[in-house]
């Protein structure tokens, strides 16, 4: 049994819907330790050398199966960067469940930085869900700039959640896709920044091959002082679809850029970009206000309900 | 009870113009009461000035002998003003649950909540986790909003135009909505704006506005023949006019 202290079990709840240590494949890593480990008949976790990540081998046709592989940084001023690889065989379809969580009380800055690579076999199929987690009242910042790299062989399909609501000062975060014939790539973003928090949030996808689709959606919310950046690049190489799309909310003196980027080299290929910025309907402040709620937990409700 | 004083409301844009003119009148409690009048006649503005949405220029609003003129639209909304907007608002994100456990104010049974669904005539189960967003059609958004109200249980309930876009089908049963409701107001009171004659079948009172004022007030069985056979807002207006000796519209 593994022992973990209240820190690291709040943060694991948090990045992780983790409340005991699960019962798939899993690797807990916590300041640079592997705090546990397990393997399953078909999923194998194999540690990279000295610390600096894993290689994760998901046998072809596993079904229903997960991997958790969640990160916890508790130290101030503790720095790191960490290559996972997850290889996915063909017709597999697995959930994987990563996320971040960095507690630093201290005034030295915290920083994870996770390079996540998916090679998805053909036909199979991934759900992908992380989790962006800071706490911790220090000076030190609290920064996570992850990046995702999905190449998707024929036929195969990969869904990816990416949350980030409370507490990270600091993000980049850059998701690069290469999508063979008839491959599905969907991703829903929901980012929320306080404070004088930075997030900027890079895609590149290539769809190269025929038949092959992407729907980016982002939903952000950008509060105070807060400022956020949607860079959203689809290359259509061939007969493709691709959609991307920046909804978002802004309160307070938070701003938002959302910049499109869509280039069709085929004339097979479709592709659109919508982005909507602005604060919060009046008219849906009103409505809650009628129903008993009082402004700013009219507000609250229609964030809340909006990241969900 | 509501009652209002010399209520007046003037908007300002280049030129400032008077929407509402000195209206004064009263909503006793255990009483339906149904205002109607022609388009752009004031109705949606009184309503919202009720609700505590806009505030009158002039004049005063008592609920229960309590003055809530400048109160806002949250405390009217606990001292029990529930209000069905003509144009109910979407939500991305907020499912139908979420909402209509906002309106009850209390946390609720996903049971509960599809009664109040079920009472507007949609299939609780298919609804009951939709997202209040721009997927639900005109006439299933009009429903859900009335079900916030219905679960709400106000002292005052105003619905506007809750006939809006409703089906015909479903129109029969929304009119049995309002008549359960007008079984069991005990010590409140329900006010409805409507162009329809079913809806006005069901009332006790009706109010006619027009242009901004109050063109008349009584039982249903002293207004209703002066509105009969009015179906389209034209005629209803041509009729209100003949009636009251009023000029063209
Ligand atoms: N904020 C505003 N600024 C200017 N004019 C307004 C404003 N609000 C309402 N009005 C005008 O006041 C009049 C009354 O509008 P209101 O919406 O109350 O009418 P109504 O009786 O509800 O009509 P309908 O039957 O079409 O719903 C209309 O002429 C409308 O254009
Ligand atoms: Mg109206």
């Amino acid at each position: 049994m593994i022992e973990l202290n209240e820190i690291q079990k709040r943060i694991l709840r948090e990045v992780a819907d983790l409340h005991k240590v699960s019962v798939g494949a899993f690797n807990i890593r916590s300041d640079g330790q592997s705090l546990g480990r397990t393997s399953t008949a078909n999923i194998e976790i194999v540690p990279k050398d000295a610390g600096s990540g894993l290689d994760i081998y998901i046998k072809p046709g596993t079904k229903n199966e997960s991997v958790h592989i969640p990160v916890v940084l508790t130290k101030s001023g503790y720095t790191e960067v960490v290559y996972n690889d997850f290889h996915i065989g063909e017709g597999a379809d697995v959930v994987i469940v990563a996320g971040c969580g960095i507690d630093n009380c201290g005034n030295l800055d915290s920083r994870h930085d996770g390079i996540h690579r998916f090679y998805v076999g053909k036909g199979a199929k991934v759900k992908y869900v992380e989790k962006h987690y800071g706490s911790g009242d220090g000076k030190g910042k609290r920064i996570l700039n992850p990046e995702t790299e999905v190449y998707m062989e024929e036929d195969s399909q990969a869904e990816l959640e990416m949350v980030q609501i409370k507490g990270v000062d600091d993000t980049v975060r850059t998701t690069k896709a290469e999508l063979g014939a008839n491959a599905s790539l969907v991703v829903r973003e929901r980012l929320m920044t306080h404070g004088e928090q930075k997030a900027v949030s890079k895609y590149v996808i290539d769809l190269n091959g025929e038949g092959s689709s992407a729907d980016v959606v982002s939903r952000s919310v950008a509060r105070d002082d807060s400022y956020q950046k949607f860079d959203a690049v689809i290359n259509g190489n061939t007969a493709c679809s691709g959609h991307t799309e920046c909804d978002a909310i802004i309160m307070d003196r938070g701003r938002i850029l959302a910049v499109p980027g869509l280039e069709a080299n085929s004339v097979d290929a479709a592709l659109v970009h919508e982005a909507a910025i602005g604060k919060i309907a009046g008219d849906q402040i009103i409505k809650l206000m009628t129903l008993g709620l009082t402004e700013s937990e009219a507000e609250e409700q229609i964030i809340n309900g909006f990241l969900k | 009870m509501l009652r209002l004083e010399n209520i007046s409301f003037e908007v300002k844009d280049e030129e400032s113009k008077e929407i509402i003119h000195d209206i004064s009148l009263t909503v006793p409690d255990d009483k339906l009461v149904v205002i109607t009048g022609p388009n752009g006649g004031g109705k949606s503005t009184l309503a919202k000035l009720i609700a505590g949405i806009e505030k009158p220029t002039s004049g005063k609003i008592f609920l229960d002998d309590e003055d809530i003129t400048d109160l806002s639209i949250t405390e009217r909304a606990k001292r029990g003003i529930g209000f069905a907007f003509q144009q109910p608002v979407r939500f991305k994100g907020i499912q139908v649950f979420d909402l209509i456990q906002l309106a009850k104010g209390e946390k609720i049974s996903i049971g509960d909540a599809c009664a109040y669904l079920s009472a507007v005539g949609l299939c609780a189960r298919d609804y009951i986790n939709r997202e209040v967003n721009a997927s639900l059609s005109g006439g299933e958004l009009k429903r859900i909003e009335i079900a916030t109200v219905l679960a709400k249980a106000s002292r005052l309930s105003i619905f506007d135009e809750p006939e809006a876009g409703i089906d015909l089908w479903s129109f029969q049963n929304l009119i049995e909505v309002f008549e359960g409701m007008r079984k069991n107001i005990h010590g409140s009171s329900i006010m409805i704006i409507s162009h329809q004659e079913r809806i006005l079948n069901i009332a006790d009172d009706i109010i006619v506005l027009k242009d901004g004022s109050l063109a008349a007030h009584g039982s249903r069985d002293e207004i209703l023949p002066t509105l009969m056979g009015t179906s389209s807002a034209v005629m209803e207006c041509k009729m209100v006019n003949s009636v009251l000796g009023g000029g063209e519209q």
